[in-house]
């Protein structure tokens, strides 16, 4: 039982924190999956292996 | 952020800023238009004779839309005061007092910066130069510039509309070549019919918010010949489009279908006048504006089968 009513202003700003949270999840997941995609690729290579090539 | 801040639309009501809803500030990103942004930039993606990593290709479409609905919140940080006014925009966050426009500047321009430099990491400074330069001309070229003072807004505007393909294309490719400029052209000459249609059954919408759209300046009859004219041409460009790159048996058969059905709506429409249009309640127009829509999709489907057909060597003319 909550000590006071929930106004529809903290139902709002739960939905608004809400979503923002699982957008920035989604972000953090995306960020991962691109830099997995990123290193994993033929053509990656690190600074010093670059120089080295140069 | 404050909780009685004034909303500065001159036409809006007083906002209760600072706490709008998680929906509020999507809708700021127009995800109407965002779901033509992100399947046309798709099929530019896929259709490149590039292989792009999966997970390189989801980043790249979710950063183009988002700066697609950057462009979109800074579209109605700018036009409040018209969209208080106009029916078919009224509802939008900011008319509708959920965000004021200070809110609407501060998050159209951190997503656009945001958009722009996460697609340059994620793909190349390509494409992240035409997704800014997209929005610049969206906001600043059309929504700023021209659509207060040309009935030439939409022609010059369709432009911004146009880009998603060829930022999808260089995404992939890193360059843009003449299949993305054509998918470009395809969507620019789309653009005038489309609004036009919109604008002959919305007639008080643009007349009272003063916006000089060719229906209010050259007049309706002017308007329904302008629509004749661009679909006819567009007609060529789309059918023409069969023998290229791009093209192929598959798109052939869809473009010369839709483009027979898009001249026969711009013909009635032609044909038509203000006296016929009123009494079907402008039943050719809006078959018309929802064919354009079909129209559109079909297209860029086609596209994506010719170059998902190229894998299997059936692709194109080859």
């Amino acid at each position: 039982m909550s000590f006071r009513e929930e106004h529809e202003l903290h139902k709002r700003r739960f939905g608004r924190n809400l979503g923002l949270g699982l957008v920035l999840a989604g972000f953090v997941a995306l960020i991962f999956g691109l830099t997995v995609a990123k290193v994993t690729d033929d053509d990656f290579m690190v600074p010093t292996q670059q120089q080295e090539g140069k | 952020m404050s909780d009685a801040s004034v909303n500065t639309a001159s036409q809006a009501p007083a906002a209760q800023t600072g706490d709008a809803g998680f929906g509020d500030f999507f809708a700021l990103l127009k995800p109407r238009v965002m779901t033509l942004v992100v399947f046309t930039a798709l099929v530019g993606l896929l259709a490149a004779p590039v292989a792009v990593h999966p997970v390189v290709g989801l980043a790249a479409i979710l950063f183009i839309a988002v700066g697609g609905g950057a462009a979109g919140a800074l579209n109605m940080w700018w036009e409040a005061d018209i969209d208080a006014v106009m029916k078919r925009t009224a509802k939008r966050p900011i008319p509708a007092g959920k965000l004021s426009r200070d809110e609407a500047f501060g998050f159209g321009m951190t997503l656009a910066v945001f958009s722009v430099v996460m697609l340059w990491l994620a793909t190349n400074a390509l494409a992240a130069g035409i997704l800014a330069f997209t929005i610049f001309f969206y906001v600043v070229i059309y929504t700023i510039g021209l659509k207060r003072w040309t009935p030439q807004n939409i022609v010059i505007g369709g432009a911004a509309g146009a880009f998603p393909p060829m930022i999808g294309w260089a995404a992939a490719t890193g360059t843009v070549s003449i299949e993305s400029v054509l998918m470009f052209a395809l969507i620019f000459m789309w653009t005038p019919p489309h609004f036009w249609a919109l604008a002959l059954f919305m007639r008080g919408d643009y007349d009272t918010a003063g916006v000089p759209m060719l229906t209010v300046t050259h007049g309706r009859k002017s308007t329904r010949l302008h629509i004749l004219v661009y679909t006819v041409l567009l007609a060529i460009m789309a059918t023409g489009a069969a023998f290229t790159g791009i093209g192929g048996p598959v798109y052939l058969g869809v473009a010369l279908v839709f483009n027979a059905l898009f001249l026969r709506d711009a013909v009635a429409i032609w044909r038509r006048d203000e006296d016929q249009a009123e009494a079907d309640n402008y039943r050719v127009e809006k078959r018309a504006f929802r064919l354009s829509l079909w129209y559109l999709f079909a297209h860029f489907t086609a596209i994506l089968a010719e170059a998902a057909l190229s894998g299997f060597g059936l692709g194109g003319w080859a």
